[in-house]
């Protein structure tokens, strides 16, 4: 059997049940969510790599302001995981405008951890951090923390930017309840990634 | 998750899940000022992220409530793609004792 009488929707073919019963868009960002999981986790093991390697690793990050604004970021953070819940759970009601609201929300406070997440990076900057050196010792702790951060921020922005087109277009009811369930997907996965920045990038070299 | 999935689940469930991880999050701010050597506090870090991240899995992204299947095709594979990266801290170490001159 071709692959195109087993998934063509609406044409009397019945292809094979699918064996996970979600939409194939949905197992498509499963997967890449996967991926991307895996992307993360490369990205991980090799600041773990450099930082094993390295005998003056720097440990610059004090309580008062950086560990306070880790904090309030994963507040923010986790918060837009729980607004995106509550847009999509408004939008399987049907309450457009309250979904749309939502959603609104989690856009917001995803600018929001986007403009903390700036601030911290040129309070860095600000004390001489730089992509390969630093005041404090090991030259490649910039490189590895901008570019763990910095692919999380770009997700973080992305995330934000699509959020948006989604819940517009949803509004105008070009895009169903599926695609705010499949980009909330995306969301929480964004949210997933920063548990695991948090304790390795930054808590694991707090100034004491 | 299935479109009657979010009306099952209160906002009770989504809230309690919501706090534990904000309670999680805050542990391991704790564990980061105790003096307790590294490869320690990284276990316990890590123990502890993989259980809010199975939080988020579970109730926030509703695997809990899709098919098994898509879990056991999804899950196992990540795990051992994450795992065998593990290779690299031999490597690691090796430099890590050219530089200090042990081992």
């Amino acid at each position: 059997m071709s692959q195109s009488e087993i998934a063509l929707p609406h044409s009397g073919v019945q292809g094979e049940p699918s064996p996970f019963a979600i939409v194939s868009k949905k197992l498509g960002m499963w997967l890449f969510i996967i991926s991307d999981a895996v992307t993360f986790g490369a990205m991980l093991f090799s600041y773990g790599y450099v930082r094993n390697a390295s005998t003056d690793w720097p440990h610059p990050f004090k309580f008062s302001p950086s560990i306070v604004n880790v904090m309030f970021m994963t507040f923010v953070l986790v918060t837009s995981s729980l607004t995106v819940l509550l847009g999509l759970r408004a939008a399987n009601r049907g309450n457009k405008r309250s979904a749309v609201g939502w959603i609104g929300a989690t856009v917001a406070l995803g600018i929001l951890f986007a403009a903390l997440h700036v601030r911290e990076w040129l309070s860095l900057i600000h004390e001489g951090v730089g992509m390969f050196h630093n005041p404090w010792g090991a030259p490649l702790f910039g490189a590895s923390f901008f570019a763990i951060t910095g692919l999380h921020l770009l997700h973080v922005v992305s995330g934000v930017l699509i959020l948006t087109v989604v819940a517009i277009g949803y509004y105008r009811a070009r895009y169903s309840t599926e695609d705010i369930e499949i980009w909330a997907l995306y969301w929480h996965f964004v949210d997933l990634v920063w548990m695991f920045v948090v304790p390795f990038v930054y808590l694991l070299s707090v100034a004491k | 998750m299935n479109n009657s999935e979010t009306q099952r689940n209160g906002i009770g469930v989504y809230f309690a899940v919501y706090v534990v991880i904000l309670l999680i999050a805050a542990l391991q701010i704790m564990l980061a000022y105790q003096h307790v050597d590294t490869s320690r506090t990284l276990l316990r870090m890590l123990s502890l992220a993989i259980v809010q991240a199975g939080l988020a899995v579970l109730f926030f992204m509703h695997m809990r409530s899709e098919r098994r299947i898509l879990a056991m095709t999804l899950i196992p594979v990540t795990i051992f793609v994450l795992l065998m990266m593990n290779m690299i801290w031999t490597d690691s170490f090796r430099i890590l004792h050219s530089i200090t001159g042990s081992g």
